[in-house]
């Protein structure tokens, strides 16, 4: 009956160890994954009709690195996700269109007429705008965006397959 | 080959201990030093000196209120600035979205838009904050001071606090 308690005893020190062990490697493994995804690169889901032709409206799963960011190197053309001024819970996918200092010239209104306005963007942001003009929420409503809202690049698309690949500057 | 078994645990090691640290200042808590005189008197009161030496507030910051981007008025948060990214600063919120509040030394009264928030540094003679550059987006947000951790006689709670009479009820 002892030797069979002892048993015991020795069996749950050993799963409880075991398990404590794995909880470890669990944990070390989504530290892992939290600076991968924070520091080096993420996939994201992006879908929304502001970026058509370029994305699709049903949805791109895209991947998009931390590091230009993180050492300012992003710039006019590429393809970006900003955390909304208006909604800090929503990100955005928008193109850059101007870094600061540059001079932008936009249309207004897309659908109804040809006026335009420029503007010099001020230190510190970005113009940000959608690929589809007539139907994104984007620097023409709330203005140039503090670069510190951009959360990254993106610049290689996993999915749909048809379109994997990069997805380089092209303005 | 025993020196560089070493080695190689003890690289392995620093890596995993890299990984949790950023992990837990990220997502969780961090501590980072004050400079400069922007939050006068509540951090920073007089140049406090441990062991002989001078030194600058350290103080506790948690990062859950970013998860639903939850701040109240009088917090003091930690922001990247919006001029230039590289920098963070850190003041008081004043105001949150649809607040109507007045601006000092001028009689005008501003709407915050929508995901802003008005910030203010304590020291109003010497601060770069939202008189200058505007309400800034929540976005930027990087976290709430909740705790003073050093110097040692300094450690307390950060309080909350508002300034009287600059809100106007709309």
């Amino acid at each position: 009956m002892n030797a069979l308690r002892n048993l015991f005893k020795g069996k749950g020190i050993e799963i409880a160890k075991e398990a404590f062990d794995r909880t470890i490697l669990v944990g070390k493994f989504l530290c892992f994954l939290h600076v991968t995804n924070n520091y080096i690169c993420s996939p994201t889901l992006v879908f929304g009709p502001s970026m058509l032709p370029t994305l699709s409206i049903t949805g791109d799963l895209v991947l998009t690195e931390k590091i230009s960011t993180r050492l300012g190197k992003v710039n006019n053309g590429d393809i970006v996700l900003v955390r909304s001024p208006e909604n800090p819970k929503k990100i955005l996918t928008k193109r850059i269109l101007g870094m600061e200092g540059d001079k932008v010239t936009y249309l207004i209104d897309p659908h109804n007429s040809e006026k335009c306005r420029t503007i010099t963007v001020p230190k510190g942001h970005i113009w940000i705008q959608g690929d589809n003009i007539y139907a994104s929420m984007d620097s023409r409503q709330f203005g140039p965006v503090p670069y510190g809202l951009v959360q990254g690049k993106v610049f290689w698309r996993i999915w749909p397959i048809s379109g994997f690949g990069s997805l380089g500057e092209e303005v | 080959m025993g020196a560089l078994n070493f080695l190689w645990d003890t690289a392995k090691k620093s890596f995993t201990a890299g990984l949790i640290t950023l992990t837990v200042s990220d997502r969780y808590a961090s501590i980072a030093p004050i400079r400069g005189l922007s939050m006068h008197p509540t951090f920073n009161p007089n140049k406090s000196t441990f062991m002989g030496s001078p030194v600058d507030d350290r103080v506790l910051i948690e990062k859950f209120c970013l998860e639903k981007y939850k701040v109240s008025h009088g917090d003091v948060i930690v922001f990247r600035s919006p001029i230039n990214y590289k920098e963070k600063h850190i003041k008081r919120v004043i105001a949150l979205p649809g607040d109507w509040i007045q601006i000092l030394n001028s009689y005008d009264t501003i709407r915050i838009p929508d995901g802003h928030c008005w910030v203010e540094g304590d020291n109003s003679a010497s601060t770069l904050d939202s008189r200058s550059f505007g309400p800034i987006p929540l976005g930027l947000v990087q976290g709430r001071a909740t705790h003073i951790v050093w110097p040692p006689q300094r450690v307390g709670k950060v309080e909350q606090k508002m300034p009287e009479g600059r809100l106007r009820p709309y």
